[in-house]
């Protein structure tokens, strides 16, 4: 299908209160090009609002809106690999750190600004706050507070299967990644595929997301996340070392967790996050699942307004 | 060359011979020999040697992004190419050999940790990272290699893990042999393990040849 083809098709979507950015360009990230979007007045200052796993900027079509009208130029990307960045010959935590770190360069070198972070992004700026206080006024926090791993409480000789199976599997895939291909489909198919991880949105969301996080080839749309990543895998990391340097953060903190659990979520109980909380510091716990902005997205702009402050 | 998602992988076929290949993995910031070194001399089969992505003749890839896991990837390849092995490790590699014994026990006969570049890795707890952007390397060893690979997180109870996982599957009594003099936190975690040999590299080699 041609690009005007497939912009016509894509703009036959649409859901209520979802806007496009207003504004696109690409960073460089040490040789990665990062697709970057804003919402708002260009002159507005700056806040950043950083994407899940398996997630894309423009998931945030819905909540960017709503704090753009707070008096916010609100500034996301898509992660490498992910919507329109470059797909890497290697991915890693650290390199989205890294990249992240290139996009703060771009959008305000220098000055503190305000972050939101969802699910990874989320744990993304917790390290970033970490690392970098300099670079980090406020900090909205929407269920991105890892505090255990994926792997059950379970026997030793289950859980040594489980571990031995998820390693095989994982290689498995590493060994098939060079001729990777994500599987076609319309785009209804492509949001009931998405459904199976996104149990609590609606259709017509998840319809929505895919005209605008996929792309159409000859044989159908496919996703645009590079097919060599995959959700889950192993490694040291732990839930809990994120949830461990959130108690030192020094910049205006609120988490915004969601009650019910879900496929994404990271599986910890969100009063966990009490225990974590730095001083003044707060957390509120939604009646909705992971994705807190997307299920409850005028409540959750106000929080988070309500923390980064609103401009005339 | 073999080939891992987008990189290519150089596999150096230093001696020919019949038998179960020795795959040898180098350490942090090292490449593949060019002939067989003298202290493989108690090896008598065959022995190839991996460059790992970003190092020796392997690519180098833009923007960095390297872990243990995808260097053990790296070493699955090989290991799909080549059938059973015994693998032998210097530094990093000897932490790669770990895991790759324990990711692949029915395929991995033996793995033989030895001192060398990178055996340390990072620290085994969270800290605080530096978050930087390199120059892009234009020869090897990659330069992101060599600082991500050498603070990688190296848990001891993570690495205990691959001990565990290579002997439930394992065919021999001690898949894993410990021939270091440097102890880093995990190498003494899986030291003490039960199924690990501790060794001189002579008695580690023979050890697997005669299996």
């Amino acid at each position: 299908m041609s690009d005007d083809r497939t912009d016509r098709a894509r703009d036959e979507v649409t859901f209520p209160g979802a806007r496009p950015p207003d504004r696109r360009w690409r960073i460089d990230a040490g040789g990665i090009g990062i697709a970057a979007y804003e919402w708002g007045d260009p002159q507005a200052p700056p806040v950043l609002a950083v994407h899940g796993g398996f997630d894309f900027a423009r998931t945030y079509d819905r909540f960017a809106p709503l704090i753009a009208a707070g008096g916010w130029r609100v500034v996301s990307w898509d992660q490498r690999g992910h919507g329109d960045s470059d797909r890497a010959q290697l991915y890693s935590f650290d390199a989205d750190l890294r990249d992240a770190i290139a996009v703060f360069d771009d959008v305000s070198p220098g000055r503190p600004i305000p972050v939101i972070g969802h699910s990874k992004g989320g744990s993304m700026m917790i390290y970033i706050a970490d690392a970098q206080p300099h670079r980090i006024a406020s900090f909205v926090n929407l269920d991105g507070v890892p505090y255990q791993s994926r792997i059950p409480d379970v026997a030793e000789h289950n859980r040594t299967k489980m571990i031995a199976d998820e390693i095989a599997m994982w290689l498995d895939h590493r060994r098939r990644t060079a001729s990777a291909l994500r599987k076609p489909g319309s785009l209804e198919e492509l949001a009931a595929r998405r459904a199976r991880m996104n149990t609590r949105l609606s259709p017509e969301w998840l319809r929505y997301l895919a005209s605008v996080g996929a792309r159409h080839d000859e044989d159908g749309w496919r996703w645009k996340i590079d097919p060599t990543m995959r959700f889950g895998g192993f490694g040291p990391w732990r839930g809990e070392w994120a949830a461990l340097c959130v108690p030192g953060l020094g910049m205006p903190f609120l988490a915004v967790m969601g009650r019910e659990m879900e496929e994404m979520s990271w599986g910890a109980a969100p009063e966990r996050v009490f225990g974590f909380l730095p001083p003044g510091g707060r957390c509120e716990i939604l009646d909705v699942g992971h994705f807190v902005h997307i299920e409850a997205p005028e409540t959750v702009a106000e929080m988070a307004l309500d923390l980064i402050g609103r401009n005339e | 060359m073999l080939t891992h998602n987008r990189i290519s992988l150089a596999l150096h076929h230093l001696r020919e011979g019949n038998g179960r290949p020795l795959l040898m993995l180098h350490g942090l910031g090292e490449h593949s020999p060019v002939t067989v070194p003298a202290w493989l001399d108690g090896w008598d089969g065959p022995i190839v040697a991996l460059d790992f992505t970003g190092h020796g003749a392997s690519t180098i890839p833009v923007g960095g992004g390297y872990t243990a896991e995808i260097l053990l990837a790296d070493a699955d390849i090989a290991l799909a190419a080549l059938g059973e092995v015994t693998v032998i490790g210097r530094g990093l590699g000897a932490y790669v050999a770990l895991q790759l014994a324990g990711s692949r026990p029915a395929a991995v006969r033996g793995a033989i940790l030895c001192d060398g570049p990178g055996l340390a890795g990072g620290s085994s707890f969270p800290s605080t990272q530096s978050l930087f952007e390199l120059a892009p390397s234009t020869h090897a060893p990659d330069t992101y290699a060599l600082v991500e690979l050498s603070r990688d997180l190296r848990p001891p109870d993570y690495a205990a893990t691959f001990v565990r996982l290579a002997l439930a599957a394992s065919p021999l009594d001690e898949p894993i042999s410990v021939t270091t003099t440097f102890r880093p936190p995990w190498v003494e975690a899986v030291a003490a393990e039960p199924g690990v040999a501790v060794s001189t590299l002579a008695e580690a080699l023979q050890r697997y040849a005669d299996v």
